[in-house]
């Protein structure tokens, strides 16, 4: 018996089955995990129906993705639902790496203040997915989700894509502007389109293990190189909501996965971690080997891919959910903006040019780790076993062992759409970046945080001395020319009567991080990325550099 | 006088330059990657020059690798 309740979503009949005329969708989304329900929400929250279909009516069996950076959270908070979710996750920051018995090193995630969500928290996907489907819930009339509605076919046309569904009662057929296919790695999308699904397998089997313990586990994440207590090559543990801890043993390629996924078999590979003392019930296991791979290109036409659709890759280092949900920030704004008419649908294409580069990057790092950790000649294991030998004493050796390097925020400085950056401005925000978060005084005189203040529309943040300042950017935000521009004021003490949205730079982190200096404004895209920064107020720069983002899939 | 650097020489591209190591392997059996490492060695040495720094190295490595092994201390 495990510890989360699993309750099955209500199944309807679609009233298309009923004989109406199929309605034509902006967007449909296909699978209803993290990245198709975040993407609902997001559209959801920028105004734009969209209908979500999903095969099944159960959240994740397992609890399969735990590991969500801060970069995800900052987007589940602009998504209504981080507080939750770290509230309910274990909040973590420090990692501890072993060889055998022998602790190598230590790292700190976030060593820095000043952040409103944590570096990571650990969270089983089953939580984050209930909580996305509730939060989903509350825009009835903008998200129609549809459990137990199967694609079995995708046709493009030139305007749109027409999508066959089969439902417990009988098939039917669905046209949308755009299809946004979050299906998984197994994506049924993805093989309805004939689409190569290009990457590298790797040799090596896992077995994970959830197990319940009341044990006195700290919540860093250990990982044990060539552990003493387990034949395999290396363990990881992790710790979850509800007493769960995750570990994950390898156990080499030529390992029986049909014995190893056997309760009883892996239960006995957990005492010999835990020791004989401790009370462990067992909650889920999952024994899996993997691949990097990706999409070419995650736009085809009007089909989007998102996710483990478009992109998968090892478990070691937490770049699949998160990468996911990276994805989404970048395309449903882009999308909103198409869908309503403000953008050519040639923005898009820059989704496909952020978001591949942003998995090649997962990539690279998640194969990196993945051959320091199953050498495969026994040159490759001396040079490994060197490193670890090393490690202990030379610290240019620590930065070589890699058993996992996790998931920062994809960084987009110099891609096409962002504006060039005005050297006169000091701080590392520089474009393309996404924005740190800072501790400020809000509107109402209460304490806030800087990101809560920006997404989802185009922001300005004005650095501002004084009144007289504010009230010239007031005067003067109709020459941006940006129907949906948000403007806050930066202050470094609160005047309470700006006719700017002001925020007071309580500790000097705005100031500190963004290089502000009295004048300075910076464009935020709607992701919470610098799109371009200058020394002085100026609405038609501003202006121009947003046109050019929003026309900037045609570079 | 100049000591064995202990940090990271490699300004945060260290994954990249194992990466490279070990691709500098592929193909070559065991004999042929043994005489890689082999001139490796030689020409790294021979950039670092200082006699004194290649003989803390040499120790370093050769800590813990049976009978012979040099006094230098590993744990400081």
């Amino acid at each position: 018996m495990g510890t989360y309740q699993y309750r099955r979503y209500p199944y309807t009949a679609p009233p298309e089955l009923g004989g109406g005329a199929a309605s034509r969708r902006p967007v449909i989304i296909v699978g209803a995990g993290p990245v198709g329900l975040a993407a609902a929400i997001d559209l959801a929250q920028q105004g734009i129906a969209c209908l979500v279909l999903d095969d099944n009516d159960v959240v994740s069996v397992g609890s399969r993705a735990i590991c969500w950076a801060k970069r995800t959270l900052e987007i589940f908070d602009r998504l209504g639902v981080a507080a939750r979710m770290v509230a309910k996750g274990v909040t973590w920051q420090v990692g501890r790496v072993y060889h055998r018995e022998r602790e190598l090193y230590r790292f700190d995630l976030l060593p820095e203040g000043g952040h409103r969500m944590p570096a990571f928290i650990n969270l089983q996907q089953y939580y984050v997915e209930q909580y996305l489907v509730e939060r989903a819930r509350e825009f009835p009339g903008l998200i129609d989700l549809r459990w137990k509605n199967a694609v079995t076919g995708v046709r493009q046309s030139a305007a749109g894509v027409i999508v066959t569904v089969q439902t417990p009662d009988g098939a039917y057929q669905l046209e949308a502007d755009w299809l946004v296919a979050a299906d998984g790695a197994k994506s049924t999308v993805r093989t309805l389109l004939g689409l190569p699904f290009a990457g590298r397998t790797f040799e090596e089997k896992f077995l994970i293990v959830d197990v319940r313990m009341d044990a006195d586990y700290p919540s860093d994440r250990r990982f044990w190189f060539q552990p003493t207590f387990d034949p395999g090559q290396s363990v990881l543990i992790h710790r979850q909501p509800d007493d769960v801890f995750r570990i994950d043993f390898q156990l080499g390629w030529d390992a029986d996965a049909e014995a190893e996924r056997q309760p009883e078999r892996a239960m006995e590979r957990v005492r010999r971690v835990v020791g004989p003392g401790v009370q462990c019930a067992y909650e889920w296991c999952s024994v899996y080997t993997f691949r990097c791979a990706r999409l070419e290109r995650f736009v085809h036409g009007r089909v989007v891919f998102a996710g483990d659709a478009a992109h998968v890759v090892s478990p070691f280092g937490a770049r699949g959910g998160n990468g996911g949900l990276q994805d989404v920030d970048n395309l449903c704004w882009k999308l909103a903006r198409v869908v309503r008419g403000e953008a050519p649908p040639a923005l898009i294409d820059s989704y496909d040019r952020e978001r591949t580069y942003g998995a090649d990057e997962n990539i690279r790092h998640s194969s990196r780790t993945t051959a320091f950790m199953t050498p495969k000649t026994a040159v490759e294991r001396q040079l490994r076993d060197g490193v670890l030998a090393l490690a202990g004493s030379f610290p240019f050796a620590r930065g070589l062992v890699n058993s996992g390097r996790l998931s920062k925020p994809c960084q987009l400085q110099g891609f096409p759409g962002f504006a060039p950056d005005d050297g006169g401005v000091g701080g590392d925000m520089r474009p393309g970046t996404p924005c740190d978060d800072a501790p400020v005084i809000g509107a109402d005189g209460r304490p806030a945080w800087l990101l809560g203040h920006l997404g989802s529309r185009p922001t300005a943040i004005a650095f501002v001395a004084g009144r007289r300042e504010a009230s010239d950017i007031a005067g003067s935000i109709a020459a941006a020319g940006i129907a949906d521009l948000a403007v806050v004021a930066i202050t470094d003490r609160r005047h309470g009567d700006l006719p700017l949205t002001e925020l007071t730079d309580r500790d000097g982190l705005v100031r500190a991080r963004f290089g502000g200096a009295s004048g300075v404004t910076y464009l935020i895209r709607p992701d919470q990325h610098v799109l371009g920064r200058w020394r002085g107020w100026d609405p038609a720069a501003l202006g121009a550099a947003w046109r050019n983002c929003l026309g900037s899939g045609q570079a | 006088m100049t000591h064995l650097r202990r940090d990271d020489g490699f300004a945060g591209g260290g994954d990249a330059f194992y990466e490279q190591l070990v691709a500098a392997h592929r193909g070559l059996d065991d004999a042929a990657s043994g005489a890689l490492n082999a001139r490796l060695v030689l020409l790294l040495a021979n950039h670092v020059g200082d006699p004194a720094v290649v003989a803390e190295a040499i120790a370093a490595a050769r800590c813990g690798l049976g009978e012979g092994a040099t006094s230098t201390d590993q744990e400081r």
